[in-house]
């Protein structure tokens, strides 16, 4: 077993503001670590996503805006991040069963927004949501990812039309 | 980690020349300037993404948006100028499919 060498953290306000500030900080861990370009792209989308969802999601409008924390393990073998807010969860069940791409759906069928954990599932190699107390994403990505097979990309088929 | 809108018009066609980034931060940016372009009838809106560097799905929401506004409203939208990166995300979530994309791709090679 590989074990972390190395965890960064980041606390930010949960405003769009801070969004690409996250984004460039993994950005430069990620390249830190020797991943390739465009692995480095997928990360950055992935971490912005989770983060936007705690922006939008996490905290009404009213109630002043919380903080989403971002850490990030570094292992010789892979990246871990997660991503985590104190506010009200979301049902994870239900978002998950509408995670897919747009195929076949007409234009009026489209959403707006929901394409974040999607795409989150579908960029990173692993992702784990929990919702027990506010939501962590948990999302991971290997270096030399020929080399690790057994962690392939689960991702489930487009809904039939 | 910005985003330029740049906007030229002839007659009823608009092109929106974007530069930068378009994720959450942005994002308004771009609704506020497209919206009510695709809102008018018969208005043809081409929006040029070569200078894209960085979108996420907040970005491919605001061309959804735009999409049905298109619709709904009898204007047209195209984009162009995808990089590879940009062209990527529209692929994986299926919006290639519904948008009006013109071919032609520029941007880095693989």
């Amino acid at each position: 077993m590989r074990t972390a060498s190395d965890y960064i953290e980041m606390k930010v306000p949960a405003k769009p503001d801070y969004v690409g500030v996250v984004r460039l900080t993994i950005s430069g861990l990620a390249n830190r670590m020797g991943f390739a370009f465009d692995e480095i792209e997928d990360i950055k989308i992935a971490v912005s996503e989770a983060v936007t969802n705690v922006v939008n999601h996490a905290y009404t409008d009213t109630e002043e805006k919380g903080q989403v924390r971002i850490g990030c393990n570094i292992y010789d073998d892979r990246m871990e991040i997660t991503v985590v807010d104190q506010g009200k969860s979301f049902d994870v069940e239900s978002i998950s069963k509408n995670l897919g791409p747009v195929d076949g759906k007409s234009v009026d069928q489209l959403h707006e927004g929901g394409l974040g954990l999607f795409l989150i599932d579908t960029l990173m190699d692993k992702v784990e949501i929990s919702s027990e107390a506010g939501v962590v994403v948990m999302m991971t990505k290997y270096l030399h990812r020929d080399e690790v097979e057994e962690h392939v990309d689960r991702i489930s088929p487009a809904p039939s039309q | 980690m910005n985003l330029q809108i740049n906007q030229d018009q002839i007659n009823e066609t608009y092109e929106l020349k974007l530069t930068g980034e378009v994720d959450a931060y942005t994002a308004p940016k771009l609704k506020e300037v497209m919206l009510p372009l695709t809102d008018k009838e018969g208005n043809i809106v081409i929006v040029d993404l070569s200078g894209i560097e960085y979108m996420d799905s907040t970005g491919l929401g605001i061309f959804v948006g735009a999409l049905k506004s298109s619709k709904a409203n009898n204007s047209s939208l195209k984009l162009r100028g995808m990089t590879e990166r940009v062209k990527r995300i529209f692929e994986i979530t299926g919006l290639t499919e519904v948008m009006d994309i013109e071919s032609g791709v520029k941007g880095e090679a693989l």
